[in-house]
């Protein structure tokens, strides 16, 4: 039963960080067109079964694909790596944490500078681009670097969502 | 509007082949119903020509009026005719209490926590009022369509959430109609543009009716409208506008006392009637004088905009969360659509058309879009075979949570997650030999649990005793096509089913559903054995006609000769047990052949999997390459 496939399998993909975004996308369409609950309206209940649980597979696959993190995250699962809950970091890394953390909250703090939180956002946004360059070099080399980065990389995604929950606030959505 | 053409004009379409299906919009104001008919998606009209059925129900002694006859005596017998029940479906009795200055009924709960409304006949239900009109629109299909319907595609808003939805499903099993799917409304609106335009690209779908704003984006490509995002409010629509004109009303005649029921009544028609006018006049004069409240006066469109900007400004708000959401830029949308009644209004029309940058498309009649839409859906779900390969992919609207230790909601689904979903969450037990654990579930989008909408709380039982903190318990949240949710735990150490309990919030009982299809006359009168042969050969019909075209299809390209035999004579087999009168003998093939079948069905799927991704035909995949897999 194809349930055991990954991931990539599943979209005919190759295991690699790097994803063809247009390729993902057409196949998942193309996929969900054969798939999807819907098509079997009036089939058989196992039929229907079936779909649920394959369009689940699907969009669950899709979701995880199509996102940096999760796809880390996901890559580093497929080599045995699991994360940790708690991981312990090195103290430089640390000391980056505190900081850009208090960057945050003195803008918000502040008249909620609309304009320096933009330039915190881009600046946030490189860091994530220059660690996910640094990941995928590092899993060819190195499993446990890679793994190191995927930390970095959870820890500037969180960072970048809180950054987007004050812009919401200060333009009152 | 113009007529959707979903079929070559001149395609022989067999009648005796075709299913009977329909689209429901059912909405706060008024109801439609659609269906497919030689190619073309239409509403259907009563005998008078009327295509809008006005949601209003009346209660009277000597019987129930649904429509145009009931509205004309919404004034005079405000208690008993019920307007606008959508705003009370999948509320609880708390909710309903807020509305109380909005809506003129008298309430008390009912078993599972749900309102009844008291009438001149009775306590009913917002969920049977929603029956009645319901069960009024399928009468006039089945008329028209000279046939019972084989199914329908009921509209909801794409910001309904559970309770909700499930009070819509319940609604129609009361009114005694299969449903094929839930539809959110801005997709249905979606598709009738899509097949009206042939358009590619991103569209925004911005719907506000009479109780209900939703929002959505989204994306059609090679036949798939896949929906980016949804937002909205499930408690923003036109009669809000309605609602402060009738407060500015009694705020200038100076009237200090509360409203009674049909003065009440009488000030929001009247304040409707005075919305539609300054949609075509920069002004309105007023007249109005009923029970004490007195007014004569004018109100122009300058002041009315100013009585609805907060509204109209709420409604662009969730505009730009449901961009940002869908991760696009507003530039991205090709085109925005108005649907619903209220879009008509022309501070709407500017503030929509300045948020987007672009006009919005009204080409389509923003009343009848929503039910064409699920007309062209119902076609496709009840199994008439057609050449178009649309596919629809929806989100979940609110995301779903857990209340977690400290009055705090956990998301564990996050809204705008496509579906069907599924997401799976570990507990543990805190107490040694703890061997129950109730799970809590909300909808919504904030922190607090008190701010979020219960849902329903999950009881499992069963969980083996251990060490507290040693159990691993995996939940398993699934959302469906519909959006609704349904829960399986399974302690992972022992591998032990947990039982799951479901006490939904706001739902009907399942003892309440059941005495109210006892109490409903069709089903007193039938007699249940024959109802019983009925439904089974409908369903062992189904399964023979599905299993058939399956064989034919792929039988020779993914079964073993005597496999495909097998099935063929087990079809044939339960053929001849439908001629019989035995129900249960029916019911029991049917379930036997599926599972026969069952192999096949996983061998079906495996097939289309791999065409998808390499484009190959069913038929040119080596049987050989496919036995390799077993």
């Amino acid at each position: 039963m194809d349930f055991n496939k990954n991931y990539f399998e599943i979209f005919g993909l190759p295991v690699d960080y790097a994803v063809d975004q247009d390729l993902l996308d057409d196949r998942f369409l193309d996929l969900q067109k054969q798939v999807h609950p819907d098509r079997f309206a009036a089939g058989t209940d196992q039929e229907k079964r079936l779909a649920m649980q394959w369009a689940t597979l699907v969009n669950t696959a899709n979701e995880t694909l199509r996102a940096p993190l999760p796809r880390a995250i996901y890559i580093l699962g497929l080599r045995g790596v699991e994360l940790e809950h708690n991981p312990t970091l090195p103290p430089a890394f640390l000391m980056d944490q505190i900081d850009l953390r208090e960057q945050l909250e003195s803008i918000e703090e502040g008249e909620g500078n609309l304009e320096e939180l933009d330039s915190f956002r881009q600046k946030m946004q490189q860091a994530i681009n220059e660690v996910q360059a640094k990941f995928k070099a590092a899993l060819d080399e190195d499993t446990d670097k890679a793994e190191r980065l995927v930390y970095e990389l959870q820890f500037l995604s969180k960072l970048m969502v809180s950054a987007n929950r004050l812009e919401e606030k200060l333009l009152d959505y | 509007m113009a007529l959707l053409q979903i079929t070559e004009p001149g395609q022989a379409v067999d009648p005796h082949q075709r299913k009977r299906a329909a689209g429901i919009d059912l909405g706060t104001t008024n109801s439609l119903i659609a269906s497919v008919r030689a190619g073309v998606a239409e509403t259907l009209a009563d005998e008078q020509g009327r295509h809008m059925l006005p949601s209003v129900v009346r209660y009277t002694s000597s019987g129930i009026i649904v429509g145009d006859e009931a509205l004309t005596e919404a004034v005079n017998d405000s208690m008993n005719t019920i307007v606008s029940v959508k705003r009370l479906m999948g509320r609880g009795i708390k909710d309903v209490a807020t509305l109380g200055d909005q809506l003129p009924y008298r309430f008390s709960a009912s078993e599972g926590g749900m309102p009844r409304i008291e009438t001149v006949s009775g306590n009913v239900t917002p969920v049977e009022v929603s029956a009645e009109i319901l069960r009024t629109l399928v009468d006039r299909a089945s008329a028209t369509l000279a046939g019972d319907l084989d199914g329908i595609v009921i509209t909801v808003p794409a910001y309904f959430d559970d309770a909700q939805r499930q009070a819509t499903k319940d609604a129609a099993q009361l009114a005694g109609v299969n449903v094929l799917r839930l539809l959110n409304e801005p997709t249905a609106a979606a598709i009738a543009y899509g097949l009206d335009s042939g358009n590619e690209g991103v569209v925004a779908i911005y719907d506000l009716g009479g109780g209900t704003f939703d929002i959505s984006l989204l994306r059609l490509r090679k036949g798939v409208f896949e929906v980016l995002a949804t937002g909205g409010d499930s408690a923003l629509g036109g009669d809000d506008f309605d609602r402060a004109i009738a407060a500015w009303i009694v705020e200038q005649s100076g009237y200090a006392k509360p409203l009674a029921s049909e003065q009440l009544r009488g000030l929001l028609m009247a304040s409707r009637s005075i919305k539609e006018s300054l949609t075509d006049n920069a002004k309105v004069d007023i007249d109005f004088d009923r029970d004490g409240v007195r007014f004569k006066g004018t109100l122009d469109r300058a002041t009315f905009d100013d009585l609805v900007a907060p509204l109209v400004d709420a409604s662009i708000k969730a505009c730009l969360r449901a961009v940002r959401d869908a991760g696009i830029e507003l530039g991205e949308i090709h085109n925005v659509v108005l649907v619903g009644g209220s879009t008509r209004v022309p501070q709407v029309i500017d503030k929509v058309a300045e948020y987007f940058g672009k006009t919005p498309l009204n080409n389509m009649d923003p009343d009848k879009v929503v039910a064409v839409g699920a007309a062209v859906q119902a076609n496709v779900l009840v199994g008439n075979k057609h050449d178009d390969e649309m596919l629809l992919l929806d989100v979940l609207p609110l995301s779903l949570g857990l209340e977690t230790v400290g009055g705090l909601a956990e998301k564990v689904i996050s809204r705008n997650t496509a579906i069907p979903a599924v997401r799976a969450q570990e507990f543990t037990t805190y107490k040694d030999g703890q061997t129950a654990m109730l799970i809590h579930v909300l909808q919504g989008e904030r922190e607090l649990v008190t701010d979020c909408r219960s849902l329903a709380r999950f009881e499992l039982t069963g969980i083996p005793p251990m060490v507290a903190g040693a159990a691993k318990i995996e939940v398993m949240f699934n959302v469906d096509a519909d959006g609704l949710l349904s829960v399986s735990a399974r302690e992972t150490s022992t591998g032990t089913q947990a039982g799951v309990e479901v006490k939904p919030s706001y739902g009907l009982t399942d003892g309440e559903i059941t005495a109210m299809l006892q109490a409903s006359f069709e089903h007193a009168t039938e007699d249940a054995n024959w109802r019983s042969l009925l439904e089974a050969r409908v369903e062992s019909g189904r399964v023979i006609e599905a299993l058939g075209n399956a064989l034919a299809e792929d039988g020779a390209a993914l079964l073993m000769e005597s496999d495909s035999q097998a099935l063929q004579q087990a079809i044939e087999e339960l053929g001849r047990v439908s001629e019989g009168e035995d129900h249960l003998a029916i019911s029991e093939g049917t379930e036997l052949l599926g599972r026969a079948s069952e192999e096949f069905a996983s061998l079906r799927m495996d097939a289309a999997v791999r065409k998808a991704l390499a484009g190959k035909n069913i038929a040119e995949v080596d049987i050989a390459e496919v036995d390799k897999e077993i």
